[in-house]
């Protein structure tokens, strides 16, 4: 779960980061009153805040020389989605004059089964990029996660980004709290990019949390945070029912598979064949009926759904549970959509015959149920 | 003898008198799999299919020699579990379950690479050598012996590229489910460097996905030379867009890492041949074979 700007902001704040000074803005407040309230002194900044990267090129963050300026963009970014998403608030802060942007992080590195603090002076939008194209750039520091990060090896980076005196002291201050919030929200990822330089002290102009989904339970606090609007409204929807729902933002095929990999494989394989999967649903392992008939639901009135294609290879799975699930579906829902099953593996044969009855045809070749299903779509 | 586990292999079922212990733990034995033990603490003095159950892993280590474990605890407690095989003495753990928190993965995998204890997984269907045993999930009967092996960070699709496999008349030396969670333990090239060394495994097949460098790495180690048997690999994910998080804690593309161009292109540059549907592994591998 990716926490907002704010959020992370609250998190940091009160672990000793300085943050610019702001106010979170709802739709309907009085911004200018809000404003006023929080003592903020133009310039402003006034920042959309959606779970998504890259907010400033679409158009999310305006910079308003006065109060006025500030009411103005944040009813703007109200009605202004970005990368389809729309804020439910805004964020607004006094804009800080820096003379420098750091990259700060710390992150999961996969690879080394181990936290890593990630420092640059190449902060600002595109680290990433920057990383690929000048790799030397970025100072790494793998954490032993028994020992956690020692100031010594937070200062050693400092030092090494050409940071003197206060600045790499405070610069310390900050990469330690960066890993307490790791540690202690079991995150993903802490970032702060950019962390500007301004006079002697640092400041974290924007930062980002994610937190691992499934630690969210060790963390009732949290339960509050992180805006559902990273998901669709369908996918939320299907969040609340446990079932991993992916929106793919065209038309086409809704892919139904068991298992992440063999439903990633058949929306490949729905590609690879001229058309275009819309939807990614893994009904999991060992899904019961109820639970294919709940996912079908899901996709009974899904616009950009042209057709349904449910591919099943049985293991721990049963192709009859399934089978039951979708014929209780096709009853419930009727057809409002072309459906194609593949049936394959355990009580594949009897999965076939459940279809049968409900008139639904089931293949036992992938690539031949793929290319039907893709085929409706183009009709539907 | 297959790496890592064979016919002999004695197994303790960490969690078996609970739903999913007690199911797999008759298919394991149905398989052939040299059960000798299971645990749920608490439930010392039971049997489940004619199974021993011990409060203990040090129990079952003492009474029945047990070398393997796989855990079937659900999340809360499964770090725990692991920590238990451990310090019991257990080289080789398999961790089915699903969705314990990465931090706690992180920990126990390092407390038992210090130990000299392997993990496999988290969110793993297990591993089979098949004809000889089976410590995982997965559906034995689409299984064949013969002489590929098969790494795979995901279930369902393994099976399904077995049972193509096995259609073809191309068997299996191992199959090992690496697990699809972001930080697992035995990962692709650390099983390749002993997949290399395996006298029975003249080929191998690499099931990926996006998400994290698992993949780069593979090909890493092959363009250093340190893999040289015949690769045929599959990446899943093609048509996910960024950022979004593919059902897998694993599979997503995230701060510009993990798509499925740079993992393609990393396996074709050592040499790898790269299918382009599941479907198409038998035909690379019988023009490799």
């Amino acid at each position: 779960m990716r926490l907002l700007e704010y959020e992370a902001k609250e998190i940091l704040s009160g672990l000793g980061v300085p943050v610019p000074r702001g106010v979170v803005v709802e739709q309907g407040d009085d911004v200018a009153e809000k404003i006023r309230g929080a003592g903020l002194q133009p310039p402003l900044v006034v920042k959309s805040q959606v779970p998504v990267g890259g907010r400033g090129r679409a158009g999310g963050v305006v910079f308003a020389p006065g109060i006025g300026a500030a009411v103005e963009a944040a009813g703007r970014l109200f009605a202004t989605p970005v990368r389809g998403l729309l804020p439910r608030r805004v964020l607004v802060e006094e804009a800080v004059e820096h003379t420098l942007e750091l990259y700060l992080a710390v992150v999961l590195d996969r690879a080394a089964r181990r936290p890593v603090l990630i420092a640059s002076r190449m902060g600002g939008v595109e680290v990433e990029e920057a990383a690929k194209k000048n790799p030397g750039a970025i100072i790494r520091a793998a954490v032993d996660p028994w020992l956690g990060l020692r100031g010594y090896v937070a200062r050693r980076a400092g030092l090494a980004l050409g940071l003197r005196g206060r600045l790499l002291r405070g610069f310390e201050a900050v990469a330690l709290a960066l890993y307490r919030a790791w540690e202690t929200l079991g995150a993903e990822l802490v970032e702060v990019n950019p962390l500007a330089v301004a006079g002697d002290r640092l400041v974290a102009l924007d930062a980002k949390i994610v937190v691992d989904d499934n630690a969210l339970s060790r963390h009732p606090g949290l339960g509050g945070r992180g805006d559902v609007g990273e998901y669709t409204g369908l996918e939320a929807q299907a969040r609340r029912l446990g079932l991993p729902l992916v929106e793919l933002g065209q038309e086409g095929v809704a892919v139904v598979g068991n298992g992440a990999g063999m439903t990633m494989a058949t929306m490949d394989l729905v590609y690879e064949r001229g058309g275009q999967p819309s939807v990614f649903l893994d009904i999991g392992g060992g899904a019961s009926a109820d639970r294919v008939r709940a996912a079908l639901g899901l996709l009974a009135g899904h616009q950009a759904s042209r057709s349904i294609l449910v591919n099943i290879f049985g293991g721990i799975t049963r192709c009859d549970e399934v089978a039951r699930g979708i014929a209780s579906a096709v009853e419930e829902h009727g057809s409002p959509k072309p459906l194609v099953v593949r049936l394959a593996g355990t009580m594949a044969e009897e999965g076939r015959r459940i279809l049968a009855r409900a008139g639904v045809e089931a293949y036992s070749d992938p690539v031949e149920a793929v290319d039907r299903a893709v085929e409706l779509a183009r009709e539907g | 003898m297959a790496i890592l586990v064979d016919r002999g292999t004695r197994v303790v079922v960490q969690g078996i008198t609970g739903r999913e212990g007690r199911f797999h733990t008759r298919l394991m034995l149905e398989y052939g799999t040299r059960v000798v033990a299971g645990v749920t603490p608490g439930k010392g003095g039971e049997r489940v299919h004619g199974v021993p159950v011990y409060d203990t892993v040090e129990e079952a280590v003492e009474k029945h020699g047990a070398e393997a474990s796989i855990v079937f605890v659900p999340a809360p407690a499964a770090a725990d579990a692991v920590y238990e095989a451990v310090d019991a003495g257990i080289k080789l753990v398999v961790v089915i379950t699903e969705h314990i928190p990465v931090h706690e993965t992180m920990l126990f995998i390092d407390y038992a690479r210090r130990k000299g204890t392997l993990v496999i997984g988290p969110n793993t269907p297990g591993v089979i050598a098949p004809g000889r045993t089976k410590i995982g999930i997965m559906p034995g009967d689409v299984f064949t012996p013969g002489r590929v092996a098969v790494l795979s960070r995901s279930g369902t699709l393994t099976y399904e590229v077995a049972a193509a496999m096995t259609r073809e008349g191309i068997g299996q030396s191992i199959v090992i489910g690496v697990g699809g969670d972001p930080v697992v333990g035995l990962d692709f090239p650390e099983a390749m460097e002993m997949l290399g060394r395996d006298p029975g495994t003249r080929a191998l097949v690499l099931i990926g996905e996006i998400g994290g460098d698992m993949e780069e790495r593979a090909a890493a180690l092959v363009r250093e030379g340190r893999f040289t048997k015949p690769l045929v690999a599959y990446i899943a994910g093609k048509t996910a867009p960024p950022g979004k998080r593919m059902g897998h804690a694993g599979a997503i593309i995230s701060m510009g890492l993990g798509g499925y161009q740079e993992k393609v292109e990393a396996l074709r540059a050592a040499g790898a041949l790269v299918a382009r549907t599941p479907y198409e592994i038998p035909k690379l591998l019988a023009s490799v074979l």
